[in-house]
């Protein structure tokens, strides 16, 4: 098995305040993982490390053979301005930026594509709709749509059920597994752990450094949830200075 | 009866003629990019650019005198520098963009009225300030009219990933690299509207232009074609009815058509059908589902 991406002694953090601690792990090619851990664990943090908005202050993150058009990332919703008269059809439409570019014109077979991803997130009738008119779960359904168009290799999600309905999550988690079928990696943050166990085969467990990581059976136990515990509720303050820098 | 008010002064005085081609190009150049500016909720960000190019001006008039293009030159340079120092404070240091940009283009306002008041008299900066849609001769008008156009152009050719920059600018930055590009070509983009507007209208009154109809077509479509379609025709129609109000008042030009700018604004606020004020007292019975 390949490793699609490797994290090696890779800390990341804002403003020299580390978020996370030294992190050795690899994600192989066509797994589907789920990151899991307590508040300021790190987890969104990781992913934007990924997508290279955040520079690691130590360490370094390396990808198989995936560049970065290979990447879909679908962040927390709040950086979308909801009141932009932007219609669903174009929101979704952007997902095929890397085909069609800042000018060119959707061709029919790519409009047909578009058609597709809308229906398959369960969105067809909604295509000329404001986004500002949809409800959070019928955005999220557009997202979705739109990281379908992506094709990524590597697909991010960050808590994309948070504030989901249960409906929603279930359709939306199929969509997941589709990836998952046709071959794709998806690291996804989530805090619901019956999703986890039901729908993702590996997880990796963080509190800020790395609790464990492997098959979601052996990562979610009660003995690992205590260490992730105590880890992330360790204070802060003492987090700018790393003694084992100096080691 | 209609004639005489409406077609009569232009048909007989050449520099009607001028003054109206010169704020249809205005209108059409400018008024898009103020769409943009209030989606962005950047409205008061024109104001501010507005009044950094004046140094920039004033500087032009120093070396050259009262040539537009000399000022447009100076004017120029002046917002790009204001736009380009504070969008680069803002991307590098912990300060956000309307503090930086409110530093800069206080600086440059100062700097300006400064070095007009060392070399003119108040009616030469009663010019800069006010605008003289009424005296523009062949050159300012060509100038005016390639400023609109080149505007015209820029806004259709950034025009996708500015709607994104402005929807979505995270899903941009993840997928092009285009983001600080459109950021600031968009900045420049309203440096070229203000200046380009400056000549017929003054600094203080170029923004109005560019944001009134904007914020009036906010009350008639919904789209962002619509939008800028609305903004344009509204733009257009406050322009002829204040140019065709100091003609017959022997009103001041700039201030008329922004007054009339700013009765359309107010008209749309009341009576437009996209969340206007009656249709927002209007009971409405919901769809059944």
């Amino acid at each position: 098995m390949t490793a699609v991406l490797k994290f090696q002694n890779l800390t990341l953090g804002y403003d020299r305040h580390p978020a996370v601690h030294h992190l050795q792990a690899e994600i192989a090619e066509g797994s589907l993982t789920a990151i899991v851990g307590p508040n300021g664990a790190g987890k969104s943090t990781l992913l934007k490390g990924v997508t290279g908005t955040l520079t690691p202050l130590e360490g370094r993150i390396t990808f198989g053979a995936l560049g970065r058009d290979d990447i879909a990332y679908l962040p927390q919703q709040s950086d979308i301005d909801r009141s932009f008269p932007i219609s669903v059809l174009d929101l979704v439409a952007m997902g095929l930026w890397r085909e069609i570019g800042p000018f060119g014109r959707l061709h029919p077979q790519q409009r047909g594509r578009v058609a597709d991803a809308i229906s398959a997130v369960g969105l067809t009738g909604f295509e000329g709709r404001p986004i500002g008119s949809l409800s959070g779960g019928q955005m999220q359904r557009a997202l979705f749509a739109r990281v379908l168009l992506q094709d990524a290799q590597l697909v991010l999600l960050d808590e994309p059920f948070t504030a989901i309905d249960v409906r929603t999550t279930a359709d939306l988690l199929g969509v997941v597994r589709r990836w998952h079928r046709e071959g794709r990696t998806v690291l996804a943050v989530l805090h619901d752990f019956e999703a986890v166990r039901e729908y993702f085969p590996d997880t990796m467990m963080l509190a800020r450094e790395l609790v464990a990581h492997g098959p979601t059976a052996d990562v979610l136990t009660a003995e690992n949830q205590f260490r992730a515990r105590s880890m992330a509720e360790a204070p802060d303050t003492d987090a700018e200075i790393c003694v084992r820098n100096a080691a | 009866m209609i004639w005489d008010a409406v077609i009569q002064p232009f048909a007989d005085f050449g520099f009607m003629r001028r003054a109206l081609l010169g704020c249809i190009a205005i209108s059409i150049g400018a008024s898009p990019v103020g769409v943009f500016l209030m989606l962005r909720r950047m409205s008061l960000t024109g104001d501010a650019m507005a009044h950094a190019i004046l140094p920039g001006a004033a500087v032009g008039y120093l070396f050259a005198g009262l040539s537009l293009g000399a000022m447009t030159i100076g004017g120029m340079i002046a917002g790009m520098t204001v736009a380009l120092l504070s969008g680069f404070v803002t991307r590098m240091t912990a300060l956000r963009e309307d503090a930086s940009l409110a530093a800069f283009y206080l600086i440059s306002l100062a700097l300006g009225v400064l070095i007009v008041s060392t070399r003119s008299s108040n009616v030469d900066l009663m010019h800069v300030l006010f605008g003289t849609v009424l005296a523009l001769d062949d050159a300012a008008l060509i100038l005016l009219c390639s400023l609109a156009s080149l505007s015209a152009f820029t806004l259709a050719l950034l025009f996708r990933p500015l709607v994104l920059e402005c929807a979505d600018p995270q899903f941009l930055r993840s997928v092009s690299g285009l983001s600080a590009v459109t950021h600031f070509s968009f900045l420049a983009l309203v440096v070229i509207s203000l200046v380009g507007s400056f000549q017929a209208l003054g600094t203080l009154m170029a923004v109005g232009i560019m944001i009134l109809p904007a914020a009036a077509a906010r009350f008639w479509a919904t789209g962002i074609g619509g939008l800028i379609v609305a903004a344009i025709v509204v733009a257009i129609l406050a322009s002829l009815s204040g140019l065709l109000l100091s003609y017959h008042y022997s009103l001041p030009s700039g201030p008329a058509i922004i007054l009339v700018a700013g009765l359309a604004y107010v008209l749309s606020l009341v009576f437009g059908p996209v969340g206007g004020l009656i249709v927002r007292a209007l009971p409405r019975h919901h769809f059944e589902t």
